[in-house]
């Protein structure tokens, strides 16, 4: 979104006024538009490949599956053709009750709960961590390119060849986590079999991930702020925390919100992490949103299609309420964003 | 006029994009029976056991061009776990689907009844019918038609590590206490565990549900079974078996774990059917086969009961090559393959003729299971019955990691039944 704002706003205001500025006194807006056409045909055939492209690949889905939100189709109703057996649809619209059911059963406010606490505790931990080692690296230190090179690596395996990895090494019987542990005489953990252990394997393997992009990031904004500022606040005796508090963070304040904003929605979608190490189990117990709506419309049978795009567009409205919340409180606090 | 020629390329580009995204309409692999003889492509989804089973499957399907050598057989080998799901996503979008699946027996009326299997009656699919045993071919039926050929029949039994239980000086339990006294006494005498669960596939849970005499569903009656204190009870007993360090168990990876740990000699006993006989000999306790012990499950309190299961072949509406692939699957399930598997990899054959051949006979598998087959508990073979382990899968996961109690977790699976069976009690 943010991306396309200037390039359209350029083009708005570019035919606005040569818009404006033929057609004053020659009447109906209809008329002007055609005459915009004309003009313009060139900026339109340009603009075209993006508009058909996205409303092919993005626009179509996303109004297909909030239409089957309000509808109770299922493998068993959708139309389907198969060789010789021709099934048409039999599904119906059933208006909001698919997000009445949703609201109101424990099962969403339950899987919600769990993904907020796992986007919140994700995003905290990444961040705070990706800070510090972003803080690390910006001194001059010995191998410094080196390290950087090592703390990128997690970003540089594709990831779900290290959640793979992350699986292996928790194995409770013969994962390397616990064999290391038992040479210290500690017992068995269960990573991957107790809830609660779970839990925290999960965000710890997605902090993992997280961290390099955190870091990054951090260290370019921390590149940016200029150096004068330190030695001036340290000739005035600032200590090493007031520095770090009242020059580093304002300073980073334009990046880190928007790599938070940023964190935040890819962790609360995090679809990989969640469904390659546990597949939401286990039980249910870190089921997020997202691995929820997968597994209605392609692990349970018959795959119910209306409430996975229902708690898809849920899942949408949910971050868009969100993003705008975010904005409007940075906004009030003066950021321009 | 620079502009004239931007206008043209940006023309011609877009030409280009569509073309691009046109067309590509995957050649059909034609082929028929024009002049008599088979030809074209005939593509095989096998679920078997990946590094044991596989191997041998592949060798006897290509071995069909020995008869048909104008028909190519192309095997690919999908996991068990994904293979429903792959199918349902390659039928539904009629692309990408085989010619040829092996399903398992609970998917073969839910496959039937979404219209994406060819009904075979009548075709050269099904060659001597009457020589199947009888509950082979309650899974294939769907509406009165025939949707399937039974490839492979299951049950299963405890497997047990025979010099694990003289080192412990115990017999094979034949009761779920005798289970848990046995397990207690292994421990103590060798340090092992006795039993390896498995606890993230809910068919491992049925031997456990039958035993004390419950059921999922009480499919003349229409009723939901099981809630009931049966249901609860056999929860109840899972739960107890690893409570009490009498089993341990996974809520991930279960089978790799299983496999590993009876292999290599770490738990004594685990419950495994005729499709685990393969990979377990390749492991190194049982590189002496005679190591390897098989035993009825053991009963609970309401008697013995292991699930009837197995595996069927079915054809694909939508297959370009449907001559071909009729042919196939009755080659796939003749007596003459069935002898060959059975030999080869101690599956039990689906045709009676088969199991008085001198080589099925004597397999000492295949003698120990067929009795056991014989008094197995069928599942109901409703378009459903596929879908009636998903919740089991949840709950029961739930009650072994302790998330939910027995009775919760039985209201919670038979909730979800009468959601999912509408107007059943």
């Amino acid at each position: 979104m943010a991306v396309d704002s200037p390039s359209q706003s350029v083009a708005k205001a570019a035919g606005d006024s040569v818009a404006r500025g033929r057609s004053r006194g020659t009447g109906t807006p209809r008329r002007a538009a055609k005459r915009s056409l004309s003009t313009h045909w060139y900026a339109w055939a340009m603009v075209a490949p993006v508009v058909i492209v996205i409303g092919v690949i993005i626009g179509y889905p996303l109004v297909r599956g909030i239409y089957l939100s309000f509808t109770d189709a299922n493998e068993r109703n959708v139309a389907r053709s198969i060789g010789v057996n021709e099934i048409p649809a039999s599904y119906e619209f059933i208006g909001l009750d698919n997000y009445k059911d949703a609201i109101t059963g424990s099962q969403f406010l339950g899987t919600l709960g769990w993904t907020i606490v796992w986007t919140v505790s994700c995003v905290a931990l990444t961040f705070v961590l990706g800070l510090g080692l972003a803080n690390i690296l910006n001194r001059k230190i010995a191998g410094r390119s080196v390290y950087r090179m090592l703390l990128v690596l997690p970003w540089a395996v594709p990831g779900f060849v290290s959640v793979f990895a992350w699986r292996f090494l928790y194995d409770e019987r013969r994962g390397i986590l616990n064999q290391v542990l038992a040479g210290g005489g500690i017992d068995a953990v269960p990573w991957l079999n107790d809830p609660t252990w779970a839990k925290f394997s999960v965000i710890a393997v997605n902090v993992w991930l997280g961290v390099p992009f955190m870091m990054v990031a951090l260290l370019g904004g921390l590149q940016s702020i200029p150096g004068e500022l330190y030695e001036a606040a340290e000739m005035d005796g600032a200590s090493a925390w007031q520095r770090f508090r009242h020059i580093t963070l304002p300073g980073l304040r334009s990046v880190s919100t928007t790599v938070i904003l940023l964190s935040t929605i890819w962790t609360f979608n995090m679809f990989p992490v969640i469904f390659l190490l546990t597949r939401g189990g286990p039980g249910e117990a870190t089921q997020i949103l997202v691995t929820q709506a997968y597994k209605f419309s392609f692990e349970v049978s018959p795959r119910d299609f209306a409430q996975s795009s229902t708690w898809g567009v849920l899942i949408l409205v949910l971050l868009m309420v969100f993003a705008a919340f975010y904005q409007r409180v940075l906004r009030k606090q003066g950021e321009v964003w | 006029m620079r502009r004239g020629i931007a206008a043209t390329t940006l023309v011609a580009a877009l030409g280009v994009t569509l073309a691009a995204c046109g067309g590509s309409d995957s050649g059909s692999n034609g082929g028929s029976k024009g002049s008599g003889e088979l030809s074209g492509t005939v593509t095989w989804w096998d679920t078997s056991t990946v590094g044991s089973e596989d191997k041998v499957f592949k060798q006897v399907a290509e071995d069909f061009t020995k008869k048909h050598p104008k028909v190519t057989v192309k095997y690919v080998n999908v996991p068990f776990g994904e293979a429903q799901n792959k199918f349902k996503n390659a039928a539904q979008s009629g692309s990408g689907a085989p010619d040829v699946i092996r399903s398992e027996v609970a998917w073969t009326p839910d496959f039937a009844s979404l219209g994406y299997l060819a009904p075979l009656d009548g075709t050269s699919a099904l060659k001597d019918s009457d020589d199947f045993l009888k509950q082979a071919t309650a899974s294939t039926k769907f509406n009165g038609k025939t949707y399937a050929v039974p490839q492979v029949i299951d049950s299963m039994g405890i497997f047990y590590n025979k010099k694990i239980f003289k080192d412990a000086g115990v017999q094979v339990p034949k009761t779920i206490d005798e289970l848990k006294s046995v397990s207690a006494k292994i421990k103590q005498k060798t340090g092992k565990t006795g039993l390896y669960l498995r606890g993230d596939d809910p068919y491992w849970f049925l031997s456990f549900l039958y035993g004390e005499g419950g059921d999922m569903v009480d499919a003349e009656n229409k009723t939901v079974t099981i809630d009931d204190a049966k249901g609860v009870k056999a929860l109840a007993t899972v739960k107890d078996l690893v409570d009490s360090k009498a089993a341990i168990t996974d809520a991930t990876n279960g089978w790799d774990n299983m496999q590993a740990a009876f292999k290599d000699g770490k738990v004594a006993m685990m419950i495994n059917g005729p499709w685990a006989v393969t990979d377990t000999y390749a492991g190194k306790e049982f590189a002496d086969k005679a190591n390897l012990g098989i035993a009825p499950v053991p009963a609970g309190s309401g008697g013995q009961g292991a699930p009837q299961g197995g595996h069927n072949l079915a054809v694909y509406a939508g297959s370009k090559n449907l001559e071909a692939s009729y042919a196939f699957t009755e080659y796939m399930t003749s007596v003459e393959t069935q002898t060959r598997i059975s030999k080869e990899l101690s599956l039990l054959p689906t045709r009676q003729s088969v199991y008085i051949k001198p080589d099925v006979a004597t397999n000492e598998m295949i003698s120990f299971f067929k009795p056991v087959v014989d008094k197995a508990v069928e599942r109901p073979w409703i378009p459903e019955g596929g879908s009636l382990f998903e919740p089991i899968k949840v709950e029961y996961t739930k009650v072994l990691t302790g998330q939910t109690t027995p009775e919760a977790g039985a209201k919670a699976i038979g909730d979800s039944y009468r959601k999912l069976l509408k107007d059943w009690k």
